[in-house]
């Protein structure tokens, strides 16, 4: 008589096996990356379309006065290349959110949910993935930027690194938020009207605060109360090597903030469980 | 322990003649319910699959066979009831129950863009498995399914029929004692179909892995299979074939579940 016993599994995980994980995730959102090569192209045309047309033609409109972190004054173009950095971090983010939808749809996104790794932790990992995408988006745009005089201090570019990293955890998670609030794909277009284009202009990318309390008291207390323009600053500063400590507290928070809230909306007792089946399924 | 889950736990069959079972069960469902807003998917369900078994759970599209998967996978929370996978209930310890199932669901879940080994690499990756490993653990499950001469294609390039064999594959991965497949042939030519259900057979009795198989297609199911009728959301039968069809009182299992699924009808069992 044969006998059929079931071990019961070790419990938990190690350091070494939520490193794998997370490495798996990074590596896929690479690969899915590097396969949508129209994905990357129309990431570093958005920002130097602004640099190249936008900024040249505005710089002769608005000035800009000697502000933190600048010592003297400056071109536009250098003004808004923070803004311009921070706007490639708010689209990957909403484009990983894009994604997150998609998957869900076409149950990918099934793959990654019934993992035995905690949720959080997986939602963690996916937001890591986005955020380093967006780092490479940002580099590349950077190194078309100093082509165009835009160059910041050479140490700059290593400084800015931890704040790029904030701020790509923080849309990131905000996009993984507002993902799982969108049922349906088509939904997502509403997105670019009612979250994309409101925070990316309701900030300090593109003018400087004061010269929007100049034009309205109420647009600026908006800007100020705009996570997007928190990392603006955030960028801006530690691109010259300084920290704006009001920025770094606000973006920390905010990132904080998404994530618990993202993890509370993918809980299987709450989020995804109000919706029904996929269609087509009983 | 509570009346439903005495009884869930008493569910699975006596062992196959010659093996003794020792142990929880693979899959406990106890009491479950579940409604959609004011739409009840499942209502009071309890059974159980033993180890090592082939369990086929029969119902048409609206039986509730997705939403249970649904709620055995954690992709949705449980609402009322318990879910244990051997013996670990899901929400409870979720990381150990989890790490005991494999599951192929009705729609692909396939990343199209991905290779083939690329894809089984991720989903080690999701269960703590280092690529070298994946890679060995990977080309083993693809020999197992005849797709080894597939491993660096694309998974576009699939057929319907490869592409759920390369799913099985990826359920195996991870060496999972307890095996869900909704509607795993749905939309596959005889030949693909009678392969899949051929393959999945052969891991129960060779493997000792207990599977859970959700089909509408009677076809599918032998005569020695666990069966679990649902039906609109209720469970109106559930033991071993031979037996279900005794109770019905008819002479094979499509009249068999005629007769159950009519009777269901027509006192009002139907939300």
């Amino acid at each position: 008589m044969s006998v059929t016993t079931v071990g019961q599994p070790r419990s938990g995980f190690s350091f070494a096996q939520y490193l794998t994980c997370l490495n798996g995730i990074v590596w896929r959102e690479a690969l899915r990356f590097l396969h949508q090569r129209e994905r990357f192209v129309s990431a570093l045309v958005r920002p130097l379309v602004w640099l190249f047309i936008f900024a040249v033609g505005f710089r002769q409109v608005l000035g800009v006065s000697i502000i933190p972190p600048y010592e003297t004054y400056i071109l536009y173009e250098v003004y808004i290349a923070p803004g311009l950095m921070a706007m490639i971090q708010l689209f990957n983010g909403m484009q990983s959110s894009l994604s997150m939808v998609y998957d869900r749809e076409m149950g990918n996104m099934r793959t990654l949910l019934v993992s035995p790794f905690p949720r959080w932790y997986l939602l963690f990992a996916k937001l890591v993935a986005g955020t380093a995408v967006s780092l490479l988006q940002v580099y590349a745009f950077l190194l078309i930027a100093w082509f165009w005089d835009i160059a910041p201090p050479p140490l700059g570019y290593l400084t800015v690194l931890p704040a790029l990293v904030l701020s790509g955890l923080m849309l990131g998670a905000l996009g993984m938020l507002i993902s799982s609030g969108i049922k349906q794909l088509e939904n997502f277009a509403g997105v670019m009207n009612f979250v994309i284009f409101p925070m990316f202009f309701a900030s300090s990318a593109l003018y400087p605060l004061w010269r929007v309390q100049e034009g309205s008291p109420l647009l600026y207390y908006v800007c100020l109360f705009n996570p997007f323009t928190h990392a603006v600053e955030l960028i801006r500063f530690a691109l010259y090597g300084q920290i704006n400590l009001t920025s770094l507290a606000v973006v920390g928070a905010c990132t904080l903030a998404f994530m618990v809230g993202a993890i509370y909306a993918y809980d299987p007792s709450r989020g995804l469980a109000r919706r029904g089946p996929a269609g087509g399924e009983t | 322990m509570t009346a439903s889950s005495a009884r869930a736990s008493q569910l699975p069959r006596d062992a196959h003649p010659g093996q003794e079972r020792v142990g929880p069960p693979a899959l406990a469902i106890d009491g479950i319910s579940h409604s959609y807003g004011p739409r009840r998917a499942l209502d009071n369900v309890s059974f159980a699959v033993a180890p090592a078994s082939f369990a086929a759970m029969l119902g048409l599209n609206g039986a509730g066979k997705s939403t249970l998967f649904s709620l055995v996978t954690r992709l949705f929370g449980i609402q009322s009831g318990g879910i244990r996978i051997f013996g670990n209930d899901i929400r409870v310890a979720p990381g150990e129950a989890l790490r005991l199932l494999g599951v192929v669901f009705q729609p692909r879940t396939l990343d199209l863009d991905l290779s083939v080994m690329q894809n089984l690499i991720y989903h080690a990756a999701l269960h703590g498995i280092a690529r070298g490993e994946a890679q060995v653990r990977g080309a083993e499950v693809l020999a197992q399914l005849g797709l080894a001469e597939r491993a660096g294609s694309k998974v576009r390039d699939l057929s319907g029929g490869q592409m759920r064999r390369l799913e099985i594959a990826r359920a195996l991965l991870h060496r999972p004692r307890l095996l869900l497949l909704d509607e795993a042939t749905v939309g596959l030519d005889v030949k693909a179909r009678a392969d899949i259900l051929s393959h999945v057979r052969q891991l129960v009795a060779e493997q000792g892995i207990g599977v859970l198989w959700a089909t509408h297609l009677f076809d599918e199911i032998m005569p020695d299979d666990d069966l679990v009728v649902l039906h609109q959301g209720k469970m109106l039968a559930r033991g071993p074939v031979a037996r279900v069809i005794a109770e019905a009182g008819a002479d094979d299992i499509h009249a068999a579940f005629m007769r159950l699924t009519g009777a269901a009808s027509e006192s009002g069992a139907a939300p």
